[in-house]
């Protein structure tokens, strides 16, 4: 166990990478996403809704392996690494999407209205009205949606990313002990896990109005 | 780069509509094993001894900060190593069951806490034991405001099901990997495959909108 546990640090840190780009990937998604289905175009809330559903719609790993394994018959070839960090950055873009939209539209209608008012272009009421107030109402779900996003990673262990999950698999084929193998990835995810919704919570209050 | 053919599926729409049902199969009996799981453990940590309570709580602790996979690995795999050896589909099913169980219970812990106190005093003062209070008054409640996310989350089972090809069993993802084995065709394969699960999803939802409007609640 003390051979291999440098491993499962260094894989860990992969994880971790995985998971930090795709969430970048994935806010950016989810941003475009949600301005989309709140815009005033039917086409852009269409193409939108279509992605949300899509996404949500059907199984993460399934769309990890139409990018991997499929993807080289429509012309694109991704290392696993990338399909992995594209894969579970729009599927998880999906999801936030969803918890962005949720937050804005519970900013209260009045809001908006008073700012229209007072003269207030769309434009303005967005950006120094609604938005502001919506990002905090953000941070928990957001929050939610990155933990699920760390814990989903270890899927793209089945296109062979070497990350947490992979390289545990790895060491079962030579220690042949996969409880204390899989119980030391298990504990490495849970400090990790648990860091994250940590920071979430200190986030949360960090900007709660009370 | 060669050319999607999608006629590449129809000798295999069988395998694939067999793992289909073997999906839903899955679905409906870790979904039943998680929703049963979800309110004893609920129960367990709200009103159970310490000594039960909390082996219960650190449960949900290590399934909530793991990743779905792993459990099963630890379920199939690690299991064997103390003397445990049980076969896929109901290793598949008691992974996939436990770990929603543990967010269902996390959603009713919550209904029932937020059950109005004067439901209990009101049971209790016309003579309901603490157990039939909450057999017969306080869950059945519970169950109705939760309706909703323990739906979800059914939802969320439906899709991480797909999980379960990687220890073995002939659910929709494996079928499609049988039939790319022997047609070298991911693309058409793993589509088809999103699309009957986007279908089972649909049915899910209608099924899960008639049930909450039967029962009264609505999203």
């Amino acid at each position: 166990m003390q051979r291999v546990f440098p491993f499962f640090l260094e894989a860990a840190l992969v994880t971790l990478e995985l998971t930090a780009l795709a969430l970048v990937l994935g806010l950016v998604a989810a941003a475009l996403a949600a301005a989309a289905r709140m815009s005033r175009s039917a086409i852009l809330r269409a193409v939108g809704t279509a992605y949300v559903s899509l996404f949500r719609g059907t199984p993460c790993l399934i769309q990890l392996f139409v990018l991997y394994f499929g993807g080289p018959q429509i012309g694109i070839n991704l290392d696993p690494f990338a399909a992995g960090v594209i894969g579970l950055g729009l599927n998880i873009g999906a999801y936030m999407a969803e918890s962005i939209r949720g937050a804005v539209m519970a900013v209260d209608r009045g809001q908006t209205e008073a700012a229209r008012t007072i003269g207030f272009s769309r434009f303005q009421t967005l950006r120094k009205v609604v938005l502001p107030q919506a990002a905090r109402l953000m941070i928990r779900p957001l929050g939610v949606n990155t933990v699920a996003l760390l814990k989903g990673s270890a899927l793209v262990s089945t296109i062979s990313v070497v990350e947490l999950t992979y390289t545990a698999q790895r060491f079962i084929g030579s220690t042949y002990k996969p409880f204390e193998i899989f119980g030391v990835a298990a504990l490495l995810y849970m400090v990790m896990v648990y860091a994250v919704a940590r920071v979430v919570d200190l986030l949360d209050k960090r900007f709660a109005i009370i | 780069m060669q050319g999607l053919d999608f006629t590449v599926i129809a000798p295999y729409w069988d395998l694939l509509l067999t793992g289909a049902w073997w999906t839903a199969v899955l679905t409906v009996s870790a979904g039943a094993l998680s929703f049963i799981f979800g309110i004893l453990f609920a129960v367990i940590v709200l009103y159970a001894p310490a000594i039960l309570a909390y082996p219960v709580r650190a449960f949900m602790w290590v399934f909530m900060g793991t990743p779905l996979l792993l459990q099963l690995f630890l379920i199939y795999f690690g299991l064997v190593q103390v003397g445990i050896d049980i076969p896929a589909l109901a290793a598949g099913i008691v992974g996939l069951g436990l770990h929603f169980a543990v967010y269902n219970a996390d959603v009713t812990r919550a209904g029932i806490v937020a059950v109005d106190v004067g439901q209990t005093e009101g049971a209790r003062s016309i003579g309901f034991g603490k157990w039939q209070t909450l057999r017969y008054v306080v869950i059945p409640q519970a169950v109705r405001n939760t309706a909703p996310p323990i739906g979800s989350n059914l939802i969320a089972l439906l899709k991480e099901s797909s999980i379960v090809s990687v220890i073995g069993i002939a659910e929709l993802v494996h079928s499609a990997q049988l039939a790319i084995s022997e047609t070298f065709r991911p693309f058409e394969f793993y589509i088809t495959a999103a699309a009957l699960y986007y279908l089972l999803n649909l049915v899910l939802e209608a099924a899960l909108h008639r049930f909450e409007r039967h029962v009264g609640v609505s999203r």
